[in-house]
C-alpha cells in the first residue's frame, strides 16, 4: 500500500472512518449498505431481529488471507462461502449472516467496494443476507489491509445429531471433487513458487450441495441417513478422517485412486513434496452416509454446481478403530495421519 | 488395477528370483518417501531389505553446521533465508522456528532467487541463504549467486551446507557396518552429475548400482536389475531423464562457484572432499566470512540414533525413541523432522500393522 497523496484521501479508508462520525456513517452507507442491500440491514440497527423456527446453528469465522484477491476468488467470497459451509456441516440453511471488518488505515475505498461487491454476490448465490455487521479501522501497520470475521446463524433441516456420534460401521465416505485447489492457488498467487501454478481456487458456497445430499439421503435411506459432514479446510482431508477415525472410534479406509486431485495441483505436491491430501479446501464437503444411501447422494451432489466430480471415496469400518487406512493403486495401504510441521500461513 | 496388477507383477518377479539376503539401500530422500508412501516393503519378498541410507539433505546435516545457521540468524542486521525443512531441525540448543518465535528474522523460500530478490527489495538487510542440498539444488544455488552478482547486490551472501553424492557411499562402504548388496542410486542427482561418478562402486567394491525414478514402478524395476545384473556395474533405470554425462551445463555452474572442500556429515563424520565451499573469487559473498559468530558448543540429543538410521545400520523403528519421544509433532533428531527423513517417512507413512 503506498502513502497517501495529498488530495487523494477521498479514494482511501481514513482512520476517522472508524470514528462512528459522519465519516462512519458515510462508509456504511456508501459502501455496505449498497453492496449487501436488504430491508433488515437498511434499518441500520444495532442489532438485526431474526425469526427462525426450528433449531439453529451459530458460527463465526475470520479471514486473513493474503493476497486479498486470487484465481477463482477473493476475501469477500471466501468469508462469505466459509462461514455458509460451516454452517452447512450442521445441515444448516443460512439464515443471515453477520460481517466485521477490520480495515488498515489507507486501504483503497474502491478495492474495498470490489470486495463488498464480492461479498453480496456471493450472498444472493448462498441466498442469504448480510445482515448487520461492524467495521474498525486501524492505524496503518496495525493490521494488514482488511480482515473479515464474519458470523452466521442457520436453520437446521434435520431433526438428528449429525457428527461423529452417528457414524456406523459400513457407512459410505463421499468427497465432492477434486482437493488443495484453494491452498495451491494461494501460494502460486502469493509467487511462493519459482514457476507458474495454473490452479484455481475452488472457494465456494455449498449449501445447495448439502441441501441436495441431505434430501437425496432420507430419500435412500431414511432420516438418519445422513450420518456427518465436514468441509476440509485447514488440514485438509487427512485431518477431516482422522479426526472422524478418532472421535467415532471406528476406522475409515480409502481408496487413494478414488480422490480426485487436478494436474496442477499433482505437479506441485510432487515438486514441493506436499500431500495434496492436507492441503486446504474452501468449497469442498465431506460427507458420510448410510452405504444404501450413498449412490442417491453421489448422484444429487453430482447434479449441483460445486459437485459435479464427487464420488465415494471409501468406508467406514470397525477393523481398525481410530485409524484411517489409505489404499494406494498398487495395493498397499498405509496409515493417513493428521499432518504436522510448518502449517501455510494465511490461506483463508 | 492395471497400477496394481503391473506392480503385482514385477513383485512377483522379484520374489522369484531374487536369492535372500538382499539388502538393498537407497540414497535419496525422494526414494525414502516414495517407498514409505506406496508402501512399497509390502510388496518386497522376505528375503530383499531396503534400507535408507545418507539421502536426506537436512537429516545429513551437520549439528555443528545447525548451529551456525542459528547464530547467524540471531544477528540483528541479518535475514536469514532458507528452505521449509530446515526451519524445524533441532540444533544444540533450539530450532530456527524457535529463534523466529524470539524475534529473529527467518524466511522460508522454495527457491535461492527468493533470497535473491528479497535482498533486492530491502537493501537494508543483510540477507543470508543458507543452502543445503546435493547436486540437485547446488546448480540453483550457484545461478542465484551469479544473479546477485550481476545484480551487484552488496547485501547477499551464502551461508553453503551443500555436500555431493558419491563420497558418502565410499565412507559408508569403507566403515563395512552394513552389508549392501547393490544400491539404488539418486534419480535427481543423476541428472546432474551422469553415472561416472559412482563407477568406483563397482570396481572397487564390487557392488551394483541402479539410478532409479520415483515411481512405484520405477522403485521395483531398478530393484529387478540390481537382481538381475550378471556383473557389479552401475545402470539406468530412470532413462526418461538421467543420461551417462549428466548436466554438463550444470556441472560447469557448479565447478565455478564452487569447489571441493571437507564436509561434515551427521552420522558419518568429516568427509574430505564431499562439500560445496564458494570459491575464492567468491569469497566476498561467503556469509562464513562475512560475519563472525559463536555458535558455541554442540550438544547431541541424549538417545538419538540419528547417526545410525543415516548409516543405515540401524532400521528407524530400532531406535527407542522411535515413535514415542520422536514423533513429527515434537521431533528429537533431524531424521525425523524432513519429510524426506527416514524416521519422518516411515512414522508418517507407517502400515496398518505398525504402531
Amino acid at each position: 500500500m503506498k502513502p497517501d497523496h495529498p488530495g487523494r484521501t477521498g479514494d482511501r479508508v481514513l482512520l476517522g472512518h472508524g470514528s462512528g462520525g459522519k465519516l462512519y456513517r458515510d462508509l456504511v452507507k456508501d459502501v455496505f449498505v449498497r453492496a449487501f442491500a436488504n430491508p433488515v440491514l437498511e434499518r441500520l440497527d444495532d442489532a438485526a431481529a431474526l425469526s427462525p423456527s426450528g433449531r439453529i446453528a451459530f458460527t463465526t469465522d475470520a479471514h486473513v488471507v493474503q493476497p486479498l484477491t486470487f484465481p477463482g476468488g477473493d476475501i469477500g467470497r471466501l468469508s462469505v462461502a466459509g462461514t455458509v459451509n460451516d454452517l452447512a456441516t450442521a445441515a444448516a440453511r443460512p439464515l443471515a449472516l453477520a460481517a466485521a471488518f477490520i480495515i488498515e488505515e489507507g486501504f483503497a475505498l474502491d478495492d474495498l467496494r470490489a470486495v463488498c461487491a464480492s461479498m453480496a454476490a456471493t450472498a444472493r448465490e448462498a441466498r442469504v443476507p448480510i445482515v448487520t455487521g461492524d467495521t474498525k479501522v486501524v492505524e496503518r501497520a496495525a493490521a494488514d489491509g482488511l480482515f473479515i470475521t464474519t458470523t452466521g446463524v442457520g436453520e437446521i433441516v434435520v431433526g438428528h445429531e449429525l457428527g461423529s456420534g452417528a457414524v456406523r460401521d459400513g457407512d459410505a465416505v463421499i468427497l465432492s471433487g477434486s482437493i488443495g485447489d484453494h491452498a495451491v492457488a494461494i501460494l502460486a498467487a502469493r509467487g511462493e513458487f519459482a514457476f507458474k501454478a495454473d490452479a484455481r481456487s475452488d472457494c465456494a458456497p455449498l449449501w445447495d450441495l448439502v441441501d441436495a445430499a441431505v434430501a437425496a439421503a432420507r430419500a435412500g435411506g431414511g432420516e438418519e441417513a445422513i450420518r456427518f459432514l465436514r468441509d476440509p479446510t485447514r488440514g485438509g482431508l487427512t485431518t477431516v478422517l482422522a479426526e472422524l477415525a478418532e472421535e467415532s472410534g471406528l476406522g475409515i479406509e480409502v481408496e487413494e485412486e478414488a480422490i480426485p486431485v487436478t494436474p496442477a495441483v499433482r505437479s506441485v505436491c510432487d515438486l514441493l513434496g506436499y500431500d495434496p491430501l492436507t492441503l486446504a479446501n474452501e468449497g469442498k464437503m465431506v460427507l458420510v452416509t448410510a452405504a444404501e444411501a450413498a449412490d442417491a447422494v453421489v448422484a444429487a451432489v453430482r447434479a449441483t454446481k460445486y459437485g459435479g466430480e464427487a464420488r465415494r471415496i471409501g468406508f467406514v469400518t470397525a477393523a481398525h478403530p481410530g485409524r484411517v487406512a489409505l489404499r494406494t493403486p498398487f495395493g498397499t495401504r498405509r496409515v493417513l495421519d493428521m499432518p504436522v510441521g510448518e502449517l501455510l500461513p494465511r490461506i483463508c | 488395477m492395471p497400477a496394481a496388477e503391473d506392480l503385482g507383477r514385477l513383485a512377483a518377479e522379484l520374489r522369484s528370483e531374487a536369492p535372500p539376503g538382499l539388502t538393498f539401500m537407497e540414497v535419496c530422500g525422494t526414494h525414502t518417501m516414495a517407498i514409505a508412501r506406496y508402501g512399497l516393503r509390502q510388496l518386497l519378498p522376505e528375503g530383499v531389505r531396503l534400507i535408507s541410507g545418507p539421502g536426506c539433505p537436512v537429516c545429513v546435516t551437520a549439528m555443528a553446521d545447525l548451529d551456525r545457521v542459528l547464530a547467524l540468524a540471531r544477528l540483528p542486521e541479518v535475514t536469514l533465508v532458507t528452505f521449509g525443512d530446515l526451519i524445524r531441525v533441532p540444533a544444540s540448543r533450539g530450532t530456527l522456528a524457535g529463534e523466529r518465535a524470539a524475534g529473529a528474522d527467518v524466511r522460508v523460500v522454495y527457491s535461492p532467487r527468493d533470497a535473491v530478490r528479497i535482498a533486492a527489495e530491502e537493501p537494508g538487510r543483510q540477507v543470508v541463504f543458507a543452502g543445503i542440498g546435493f547436486e540437485t539444488t547446488a546448480p540453483t544455488t550457484a545461478a542465484a549467486l551469479l544473479e546477485a552478482r550481476a545484480e551487484g547486490l552488496a547485501n547477499f551472501s551464502l551461508l553453503s551446507l551443500h555436500k555431493t553424492m558419491p563420497l558418502p557411499l565410499r565412507a559408508l562402504l569403507d566403515l563395512g557396518e552394513t552389508p549392501i548388496s547393490g544400491f539404488l542410486l539418486p534419480g535427481h542427482v543423476s541428472v546432474i552429475t551422469g553415472t561416472a561418478c559412482y563407477g568406483f562402486l563397482a570396481r572397487e567394491y564390487g557392488i551394483a548400482g541402479v539410478v532409479a525414478g520415483f515411481e512405484a514402478r520405477d522403485v521395483l524395476e531398478a530393484l529387478l536389475m540390481l537382481v538381475r545384473l550378471p556383473r557389479p556395474e552401475i545402470a539406468i533405470q530412470y532413462t526418461r531423464a538421467v543420461r551417462p554425462e549428466g548436466n554438463l551445463v550444470a556441472q560447469r555452474l557448479l565447478d565455478q562457484v564452487f569447489a571441493p572442500s571437507d564436509a561434515d556429515w551427521r552420522g558419518l563424520g568429516v568427509i574430505p572432499g564431499s562439500g560445496l565451499a564458494l570459491r575464492e573469487e567468491f569469497a566476498d559473498v561467503d556469509a562464513a566470512r562475512r560475519f563472525a559468530v559463536d555458535p558455541g558448543p554442540t550438544l547431541e540429543p541424549p538417545g538419538c540414533r540419528c547417526g545410525e538410521v543415516l548409516r543405515g545400520v540401524i532400521d528407524p523403528a530400532a531406535c527407542p525413541l522411535f515413535g514415542t519421544r520422536c514423533t513429527p509433532e515434537d521431533p528429537v533428531g533431524a531424521c525425523m523432522v524432513s519429510s524426506e527423513g527416514a524416521c519422518a517417512a516411515r512414522y508418517r507413512y507407517r502400515g496398518l500393522d505398525e504402531a
